[in-house]
């Protein structure tokens, strides 16, 4: 039994039955997307103001990951072409290339971009204790902008960095336990020079996320029994650093790593605090969820044309029984491939540049 | 048939003896089948099981309204040792089975979800549309076979998430068939419960399975309508089913995906701590909750209503495509304004779009939006009267033949009536403020969906049985079923418009005991619709023993049974893999009943016209033509 229209076109519709199965199911990605890029607009109008953050990702390696994306999808066209052409290697070379493109964006998106925000560590700091933090935060300068007019700045709310100690009160803890998890994280402790009844935890392994397994809750309550967070010392991010620099106040191009100054954050006149992560706040769950599943397809995609580029039954082998065939599975990726590319971008003025 | 068969010369029968030999085994045939009627009766009885488990979860909360506190009876201990203490619990005299609040919460969401995703569209959508579409349409099959069997088991692993929901500690999902943040985001998390194996956390992931395997399905309707058409069955002579079908497959290809998105970051909320739906400074239980705040419960409800609006049409059409066709065959007439149901059929898909703030009036949306929304509302009204008017202006003059199906596709009209007419006061602001959440929406959406889909779905398994297993139902257990559920569904819904006008609150779990002052004179009704709800149950009785004895015991149906015109019965019964044992020509529309003229009442879409007849068929009468 062999279904119509498989390979050559329905002459009243002029398709093949997948070329309109792959354009129904993109409009259905179509309104996937949507609908999480509406969730992005929703978060963003109704976030107060500072609470969605700027300039935080890495703009010249978003850029060069959108230039991989595009680039792949002029490969993907010429590998259609070449078989349509019925010139085998060349299919080979493009699709090829494709592929290798593909996978070097999924490469920096999960050895670099991804990585990079699980070490850095963000604090909001409460509404009344953001006068304390002001050497921090320059807010009275930005106040004093937005009275001359001109673009509104928003007012700096959060503290970020990388985390370099973290001082914590341990008396009524125990001790076994707390080594034995200090040991592990290969961090070291020693007493405060200020206050002997506390601890500074320090080590290159301080990562936000040990420190949640330390005391998870953002008051100081505690996981590890008996411990209780007191201090974050950041090596603060420029921003911060420099909080008076007119330079801060709009994204930058250049992405500059924590510096080297150190800044003190009370536990207690923090809100909530984590590592960039998802549950950071509404932006890094948005970024999360809509890079993550962008990410997804474009797995996806990397996948199914490497089967096809493969050598095997079904993939590059079908060149020497029905070339046209295969020349239409690859267009059908490739449509596919196009449409995760112009996902792409979208994401990447809304999450890098805006 | 390994070859191309892809021409179809009309005298091609070389091909068609091959299938004979089509032999691939126990599994690929019964279980991991790629032939779209196989499909079509696993989602038909899979989703049918289901309908009928969320009704008996529905009759357990019924004698819980109408009996607060007291035990159920005879089956209470059973309950009891089969969903746990988190769902029911003993009563003074320690008599097992009496349901607990956070049991009531739960039966009643999972009654919504599986009646609706698990249900109605399996059955109305997924099973019909797989069995018959391609049928109706002269297809061998569906385009994407492999992804029709994907749909299937896509549903199936869905299935098996919402059920194994109701055994984790804490008991299945119990915010609502909604789902509504910021309750289903702190919904069963806690130190007493699985990260992942919770009743909230395997519905969200349930739903995605579930969505993906709308969307696995609704693309291969789509394509199968567009390309697999026979020769000369052009758009205008596509019985109306197919246009319902096609319809229907836009609005879950379309509207399905925003709840995907928004499944996605509940699960995100759940599993991560995102906030997406947490406000900030959420209070539970008296101290503040640790998410990061800034989301907002009301960006789930609009993801939620823009598919769940959408989502009503889907569970209607169907039904609706239905009726027109078993109503079209039985009144030996053709339908009354083919096209401008056609027409209406799509305005119907577009307007379902930008119709589902309706539900959100609550929120205290501005007036703007609330004005647009009532618009659109009562705009959307026209074309579902032109659907019904058209369907009850075919019966006028018809020489109806009152066949079971034809008795459901008949009472449907009313009942969908009922329903339709009910939701226009919904659609006015003012008066939803006062009508929202009370019993009045409850008994509103079931007159569309209980005695409305529901109905259409039993005449469509009347209807279409016959093709499916090659035997009769049994017309004395068919009228049986047919009277009393007619009676005893309208003793259920009828009275709920009764308490919701009088104020009675959808989500009491008492049936409104505490409150009792204030509703006293329609309290009374909750006895009298628990047991009509029982009563119901056991008028499904006899068609239970109907659908599973006359697979074996039932009267042989002949090829085409009710003399209709469509293809579908022009196959032989039940059809082989691959359905036609001849090439398929269409050569007049889908309703050609009682032509004047013509030597016999109906004239099926595939006979030639006299003057084009090939000479070997016209010797043999036009009756041979197709007989086998």
């Amino acid at each position: 039994m062999q279904i119509p229209h498989e390979v050559t076109a329905r002459p009243d519709t002029g398709l093949y039955n997948a070329k309109l199965g792959i354009w129904l199911f993109l409009a259905s990605e179509v309104m996937l997307f949507g609908g999480l890029f509406s969730a992005y607009i929703f978060l963003r109008m109704g976030a107060p103001d500072g609470y969605w953050p700027h300039g935080l990702l890495n703009v010249p390696v978003g850029a060069m990951n959108t230039a991989v994306l595009i680039a792949s999808s002029v490969t993907v066209v010429l590998a259609w072409a070449s078989l349509k052409m019925r010139k085998f290697s060349q299919y080979k070379l493009w699709m090829g290339i494709s592929i290798l493109c593909g996978a070097l964006f999924l490469f920096v998106k999960l050895a670099y971009e991804w990585p990079q925000k699980f070490d850095h560590f963000g604090a909001f700091i409460k509404p009344e204790a953001l006068a304390k933090y002001e050497p921090l935060l320059g807010n009275k300068r930005i106040e004093e902008e937005n009275k001359k007019g001109g673009a509104k700045i928003d007012p700096r709310v959060e503290i970020s960095g990388h985390l370099h100690e973290v001082v914590i009160d341990a008396s009524a803890a125990d001790k076994e336990r707390l080594d034995a998890f200090l040991k592990k994280h290969h961090l070291e402790a020693k007493p405060d020079a200020h206050h002997p009844n506390l601890l500074a935890v320090e080590g290159k392994h301080l990562t936000p996320g040990v420190v949640e397994d330390l005391a998870r809750l953002p008051d100081g309550t505690l996981k590890a029994p008996g411990i209780k967070l007191k201090t974050f010392v950041l090596a603060l991010d420029p921003v911060n650093a420099d909080p008076t620099n007119p330079e801060s106040d709009k994204p930058h191009f250049w992405y500059k790593g924590a510096t080297e100054k150190h800044g003190e954050i009370q536990v207690e006149d923090v809100e909530s605090w984590s590592a960039f992560a998802p549950k950071h706040s509404p932006y890094f769950a948005v970024y999360f969820t809509i890079t993550g599943l962008h990410g997804l397809h474009v797995l996806a995609g990397v996948l199914i044309m490497l089967y096809f580029w493969l050598p095997i039954e079904g993939g590059a082998n079908m060149f020497k029984r029905n070339p046209e065939h295969l020349a239409n599975r690859v267009e059908v990726v490739g449509l596919f491939w196009h449409f995760v590319d112009l996902v792409w971008i979208f994401v990447f003025p809304i999450f890098y540049l805006l | 048939m390994s070859t191309a068969a892809t021409t179809h010369a009309p005298d091609d029968h070389a091909h068609a003896h091959d299938d004979h030999h089509y032999d691939p085994g126990f599994w690929r045939k019964w279980v991991f089948s790629t032939d779209h009627k196989m499909i079509g009766i696993q989602y038909g009885t899979t989703g049918l099981a289901f309908l009928m488990f969320g009704f008996m979860l529905m009759m357990v909360m019924r004698w819980q309204l109408a009996h607060p506190g007291e035990a159920v009876p005879v089956i209470g201990g059973m309950l009891q040792a089969i969903f746990g203490s988190s769902a029911f619990q003993a009563d003074a005299n320690g008599i097992r089975g009496v349901l607990t609040a956070d049991g009531y919460n739960s039966f009643g969401a999972m009654h919504g979800t599986i009646m609706v995703f698990f249900g109605i569209v399996p059955v109305a959508f997924a099973a019909f549309g797989n069995f018959v579409v391609p049928l109706q349409i002269g297809a061998i099959d569906m385009t994407f076979p492999k992804i029709n069997m994907a749909s299937f088991w896509c549903f199936f692993i869905s299935c098996i998430f919402m059920v194994v929901s109701f055994f984790v500690p804490g008991g299945a999902a119990k915010s609502g068939w909604t789902s509504y943040p910021p309750l289903s985001g702190i919904a069963d998390l806690g130190p007493l419960n699985h990260v992942f194996m919770n009743g909230q956390t395997l519905w969200v992931t349930g739903m995605v399975f579930n969505i993906t395997a709308s969307l696995l399905g609704s693309v291969n309707f789509i394509a199968t309508i567009i390309q697999l058409r026979a020769p000369g069955m052009t758009w205008m002579r596509l019985p109306f089913f197919v246009w319902a079908q096609f319809v229907t497959a836009f609005l879950l290809l379309l509207a399905f995906p925003p709840l995907e998105a928004a499944g996605v970051m509940q699960l995100m909320d759940r599993a991560f701590g995102t906030s997406f739906f947490m406000p900030t400074g959420l209070i539970v239980n008296g101290a503040i909750t640790q998410w990061s705040g800034g989301g907002s419960p009301i960006l789930w409800q609009h993801l939620f209503w823009f598919l769940a609006h959408p989502e009503v049409y889907v569970l209607i059409l169907p039904g609706i495509g239905m009726v027109a066709e078993i109503i079209a065959c039985n009144t030996r007439k053709p339908l009354y304004g083919y096209k401008a149901m056609v027409g209406a059929i799509f305005v119907l898909g577009f307007l379902s779009f930008i119709v589902w703030a309706h539900h959100m009036y609550m929120t205290g949306m501005g007036a703007k939006v609330a004005g647009f929304f009532q618009v659109t509302t009562i705009m959307i009204s026209v074309p579902s009267v032109i659907l019904v008017t058209a369907l009850m202006l075919s019966l006028w003059g018809g020489s109806i033949r009152f066949t079971v199906p034809m008795l459901f596709a008949t009472a449907f009209l009313p009942m969908f009536g009922i329903g339709g007419l009910t939701g226009i006061p919904l659609a006015f602001n003012a008066v939803d403020l006062y009508l929202h959440d009370t019993y009045y929406i409850i008994g509103h959406f079931h007159y569309v969906v209980a005695p409305g889909t529901i109905f259409a779905i039993f005449a469509g398994v009347y209807h279409w049985y016959p093709k499916a297993t090659g035997r009769m139902l049994n017309e004395f257990l068919g009228k049986m079923h047919f009277w009393l559920s007619l009676i005893f569904i309208n003793g259920i819904f009828f009275p709920m418009f009764l308490q919701g006008m009088a104020g009675v609150h959808r989500r009491w779990y008492d049936g409104g005991a505490t409150y009792e002052q204030l509703i006293t004179p329609v309290i009374h009704w909750n006895n009298f619709m628990s047991v009509s709800a029982f009563l119901l149950g056991l008028a499904q009785i006899p068609f239970i023993i109907n659908f599973c004895a006359s697979i074996w015991m039932g009267r042989k149906a002949s090829d085409n049974p009710w003399d209709a015109t469509t293809v579908e019965w022009d196959t032989p019964t039940p059809p082989p893999h691959g359905n036609f044992i001849k090439e398929i020509s269409v050569y007049r529309g889908p309703y050609e009943y009682s032509v004047p003229g013509a030597d016999k009442d109906f004239t099926p879409q595939t006979e030639a016209p006299r003057s084009d007849r090939p000479p070997s068929v016209g010797v043999a009468g036009p009756i041979a033509t197709h007989a086998h």
